[in-house]
C-alpha cells in the first residue's frame, strides 16, 4: 500500500529526479520520529511563551519541574502507590480476563450468559462506578485495584472471546485429523492461534487500567499520581502539574510499546527474525 | 444458545440477570443494591424531574458539539494523513499515543484552561472520541485500491472530484467505524468530564445520589446512561451495515 | 495395453482383489442440499484414486467423511476391514490450505503429527527430518511458513503427513493453491513419492489433467446430489519422462473423453 501514500499527494508532485535527494530524509524513520518530537516539543514551547493562557508553561519549564520533582522524591514517592494497585489490578484482570474470554469461546452457554454483560460494560461508561466503588471499599488499595479492574476486564474478556470463537477451523481439523485430543486442540491449536488478538486485548486493558487508577485517583482517593495533580493545581503550580500528567501519559505509552517487544519476543517467534 | 430446538438471542440472558438482580435486592444484602424493580420506579420518577431533564439537555448539548467538532476535525486529518505520508509520519506517532493515553489525566488540565463548565465537557468529549477517528479514517484511506484512484485520475478527475467522489466514499465503512468508536470514547469522556468537574449535567447528579445514599436512583441513572450508550452504537452499527451493503463489492 | 478402461455406472464395477478403504451407502446432506446419495465405493490398496468432478459435487465432502472429520448421515466407512467414523492412525490429511502452524518451524510442523501422539522429541525430529529430505525441503528446517512458497508449503503438509506412517493419505485439491510451475513439478515428484512409498493415496481435485496424469483410478463424481457417475482406469505408463506422459497421445484422449463427459454439468 505504499503507492496510496505517495500518489497524488504533495510529495508525488516533485520531479522524480530530485527526488532521490529530497525523499532522503522523509525515508528515515528514526529522524522523522525525532522531528516529530521536536516539533510537539517547539509547538509547545512557543505555546507557552505566548502565553496561549495564564495556566499554560512552556516545555522548558514542565520538564524543568519533571526533573525537581524526581529530585524531590514526589514523583517516584507518588508512582509507589499508583503503581501497585495498577499492576495488581491489570494481573488480576488478565488471567481473569483470559479465563472468562476462553471459557465464553468454547463453551455454548456461558457465552450466552456472560458474554452480554461485557458487551454492556465495554460500550458503557463504567468510569460512573468508580465513585461507588471508592464508597463500599473506602480510599485504600481495594477501591483503586477494583477501579483499574472494572476498566480493564471487559475488553480483555471480549477480545478473548472473540480470538477463541475466531479460530482458523482448518488448524482445529487439522489437528483432530492427526488424532489431537480436545484438550490438546484447546492449548496447542486455539490458543496460540489466538494469542495475538489476546494479547491485542491485553494492551488495551492495560491503557484502559490506567484511565482506572488515575481516575480514582482524582476522583476520590488523596494519593498517588491523582493526588499530585491535584496538588499542583490547588497551588498554581502549573508547571509540576503539566510535568505530572506528561510523565503518566510517558509511562502508560512506554507500557505498551514494551508489552508489545515482549509479545513479539516471547510469543511470536516466526515474526522475530521477519 | 437453543433450548428444546429454539434459538435464544445472546441479548436475552440480560433478563436473567435482571431477575438475579431482584432477587439479591429483595434478599437485602448489600445495602448497595436495591431490588431492580424500584430501581426501574427510580428510572420512571427520575425522568420527570426538572433536574434530571436540565442535566440531560446540558449532557446532550456537550455531547453533540464535542463529537461534531471530533468529526469535523477528525476525518479530514485522518484522510491528510492517509495520503500524505510526510504528515502521517509526523503525526501519526502522536495520535496512537492519544488514542491509547489515560486521557482522564488530562481533564484537571481542561478544567483549569476552560473552567469548570460546559467548555471543558465539550473539550473532555472532543479529547476522548477524536483520535480513533483520525485513525479509522487514515486506515480506510490507506485501504482504498490503488486501481481505484487511477481510474479516477485517468478519467480526468480534478484533485477536489477525486476526494469528494472518490476517496471519501471508498473509505466511509472504516471512516464510519471509527465514529462509532468515537462516539463511545465520546460517552466515556462526557461522562468522566462531568464527574470530574462534578458541578455539571449528570456529574452533579452522580454526586447528590451518591452522597446522600439515594441507591435506587443512582442504579436508576447509571441504566440510563448506559442504554444511551448502547442506542448510540446500536444506530451507528445499523447505519454502517448499511454502507456495507454498498461496499460489499470491495 | 493402450486403452482406457472405462465402465459406466458402478455397478459395472468388478470387486477389486484387495480394498483398503470401503465405502457403503454413504449419504450426507447440508440441510436441504443434497451433497452426496448412497455413495458404494472401493479404493484399491497401494493406487492413487482420485476423487473428481465439478464444484458441489461433493468430492471434498466424501474426503472428509472417509477421514472422520465429517460424519455421514448414512452409511459406513471401512479402513483395513474396521468400520470407522472418527480420525484413525491408519488414515493422514494433506489440507488444500495447508493448515500449518504459522508460529511453527518446518520441522515443528512435520513432526506436529507426531507430537499429538506423545512421541518423544528427539525421536520425532529425527523421523520429521528424514520426510522434509523425501519431500525436498532439507535445509528449510528452521523456516517458518510464511518464508515459504505456496508450493513448499504443502510439501510440509505432505511431510506432515507421510511422517505418522499412515496406510492412507488423503489430499483434498492439494495443489489448488500452489502456482502452475510449481504444480507440475509437485505432480512429478507426487509419481515418484508413489514407487518409493508404499501408500495408499486417495486425491481429491478438479482438474482433469491432473487427475489423469497421476491417478491409477479416477472416480468421476456428478453433482447436485453428489453420485459417481463413471470409473476409469487411465493406463498410463509413468517410468517414461514425466514430460512426455503430457504429450502422450493416449493421456490427451482420455482428458477430452472425461471432458466430453464432464461439460454438461458446467453451468
Amino acid at each position: 500500500m505504499a503507492g496510496v501514500g505517495t500518489e497524488g499527494g504533495a510529495i508525488s508532485l516533485a520531479p522524480s529526479t530530485g527526488r532521490s535527494d529530497a525523499g532522503r530524509w522523509q525515508d528515515n524513520p528514526t529522524l522523522l520520529r525525532v522531528l516529530s518530537v521536536v516539533l510537539f516539543a517547539g509547538i509547545w514551547q512557543i505555546a507557552g511563551m505566548i502565553p496561549v493562557s495564564f495556566a499554560f508553561p512552556t516545555f522548558v519549564d514542565t520538564f524543568t519541574a519533571f526533573l525537581g520533582m524526581i529530585a524531590d522524591g514526589s514523583l517516584p514517592k507518588a508512582y509507589l502507590s499508583t503503581l501497585q494497585p495498577l499492576i495488581l489490578g491489570v494481573v488480576l484482570s488478565t488471567f481473569l480476563g483470559v479465563g472468562v474470554g476462553t471459557l465464553c469461546g468454547l463453551w455454548r452457554t456461558g457465552e450466552w450468559l456472560f458474554i452480554p454483560i461485557f458487551i454492556v460494560l465495554q460500550a458503557a461508561p463504567v468510569a460512573a462506578f468508580i465513585p461507588m466503588v471508592t464508597f463500599i471499599y473506602g480510599i485504600g488499595m481495594t477501591a483503586k485495584t477494583l477501579a483499574v479492574m472494572i476498566l480493564a476486564l471487559p475488553v480483555i474478556v471480549l477480545n478473548t472471546y472473540k480470538a477463541v470463537r475466531n479460530v482458523n477451523v482448518s488448524l482445529i481439523a487439522m489437528c483432530q485429523s492427526f488424532l489431537g485430543t480436545r484438550w490438546q486442540v484447546v492449548s496447542r491449536i486455539i490458543l496460540p492461534d489466538a494469542s495475538p488478538v489476546i494479547f491485542a486485548g491485553l494492551r488495551l486493558g492495560v491503557a484502559a487500567g490506567f484511565v482506572g487508577v488515575v481516575l480514582a485517583e482524582l476522583l476520590i482517593t488523596p494519593t498517588g499520581i491523582g493526588d499530585l495533580i491535584t496538588f499542583h493545581r490547588s497551588r498554581a503550580n502549573y508547571a509540576a502539574m503539566y510535568a505530572t500528567i506528561a510523565s503518566i501519559i510517558a509511562l502508560s505509552t512506554l507500557t505498551l510499546v514494551a508489552l508489545e517487544w515482549v509479545e513479539t519476543r516471547m510469543f511470536r517467534p516466526e515474526k522475530r527474525g521477519a | 444458545m437453543t433450548i428444546f430446538g429454539y434459538r435464544i438471542p445472546m441479548m436475552a440472558s440480560l433478563l436473567v440477570w435482571c431477575v438475579a438482580w431482584e432477587i439479591v435486592g429483595r434478599l437485602d444484602l448489600m445495602i448497595m443494591v436495591p431490588p431492580f424493580s424500584e430501581v426501574l420506579r427510580a428510572a420512571v420518577d427520575l425522568v420527570q424531574t426538572p433536574s434530571w431533564q436540565s442535566a440531560t439537555v446540558t449532557t446532550l448539548r456537550a455531547f453533540a458539539i464535542g463529537m461534531a467538532l471530533s468529526i469535523v476535525v477528525g476525518v479530514p486529518l485522518g484522510i491528510l494523513m492517509g495520503r500524505i505520508k510526510l504528515a502521517d509520519e509526523l503525526l501519526g506517532m502522536w495520535v496512537s499515543i492519544f488514542s491509547s493515553a489515560p486521557l482522564s489525566a488530562l481533564v484537571p488540565v481542561l478544567m483549569i484552561l476552560f473552567g469548570f463548565g460546559e467548555k471543558t465537557i465539550i473539550a473532555a468529549v472532543f479529547l476522548f472520541a477524536i483520535w480513533i477517528i483520525v485513525l479509522d479514517t487514515r486506515a480506510g484511506v490507506r485501504h482504498i485500491s490503488p486501481s481505484l484512484i487511477e481510474m479516477a485520475k485517468s478519467y480526468g478527475a480534478t484533485k477536489r472530484a477525486l476526494y469528494v467522489k472518490i476517496i471519501l466514499w471508498a473509505a466511509l465503512p472504516e471512516i464510519l467505524a471509527g465514529i462509532r468508536l468515537g462516539l463511545i470514547r465520546g460517552v466515556k469522556g462526557v461522562v468522566i468530564g462531568q464527574l470530574l468537574v462534578a458541578i455539571v449535567g449528570y456529574g452533579a447528579l452522580f454526586e447528590t445520589f451518591s452522597r446522600n445514599f439515594r441507591m435506587a436512583e443512582f442504579w436508576a441513572l447509571t441504566i440510563i446512561l448506559f442504554a444511551f450508550a448502547l442506542l448510540i452504537s446500536e444506530l451507528i452499527e445499523r447505519l454502517e451495515a448499511k454502507v456495507e451493503f454498498y461496499a460489499g463489492a470491495r | 495395453m493402450r486403452n482406457a478402461t472405462l465402465r459406466k455406472g458402478p455397478t459395472l464395477m468388478p470387486e477389486p482383489v484387495d480394498a483398503i478403504v470401503e465405502v457403503r451407502g454413504v449419504s450426507k446432506s447440508y440441510g436441504n442440499v443434497e451433497a452426496l446419495r448412497g455413495i458404494d465405493l472401493d479404493f484399491p490398496r497401494g493406487k492413487l484414486t482420485s476423487l473428481l468432478g465439478p464444484s458441489g459435487c461433493g468430492k471434498t465432502t466424501l474426503l472428509k467423511i472417509i477421514a472422520g472429520l465429517v460424519n455421514a448421515d448414512a452409511g459406513t466407512i471401512s479402513v483395513n476391514g474396521r468400520t470407522v467414523s472418527k480420525p484413525g492412525p491408519e488414515r493422514a490429511f494433506v489440507f488444500q490450505d495447508f493448515a500449518l502452524l504459522p508460529w511453527a518451524t518446518v520441522l515443528r510442523n512435520v513432526a506436529f503429527g507426531l507430537e499429538l501422539r506423545g512421541k518423544a522429541a528427539a525421536e520425532r525430529e529425527k523421523i520429521a527430518r528424514h520426510y522434509i529430505g523425501e519431500v525436498g525441503l532439507a535445509g528449510f528446517e528452521d523456516k517458518y511458513p510464511h518464508e515459504l512458497s505456496g508450493g513448499m508449503r504443502q510439501r510440509v503438509g505432505l511431510a506432515r503427513a507421510l511422517s505418522v506412517d499412515a496406510d492412507v493419505l488423503l489430499l483434498d485439491e492439494p495443489f489448488s493453491a500452489v502456482d502452475e510451475q510449481n504444480r507440475r513439478k509437485f505432480q512429478e515428484d507426487l509419481i515418484r513419492l508413489r514407487t518409493t512409498q508404499n501408500k495408499t493415496f486417495i486425491f481429491v481435485t478438479h482438474s482433469i489433467e491432473e487427475a489423469v496424469y497421476i491417478s491409477d483410478r479416477i472416480v468421476l463424481l456428478s453433482p447436485r446430489p453428489g453420485r459417481i457417475s463413471q470409473i476409469i482406469e487411465p493406463e498410463i505408463d509413468r517410468s517414461v519422462d514425466p514430460d512426455r506422459i503430457h504429450r502422450d497421445k493416449h493421456y490427451l484422449d482420455t482428458v477430452e473423453e472425461i471432458w466430453q463427459g464432464l461439460k454438461q454439468y458446467v453451468d
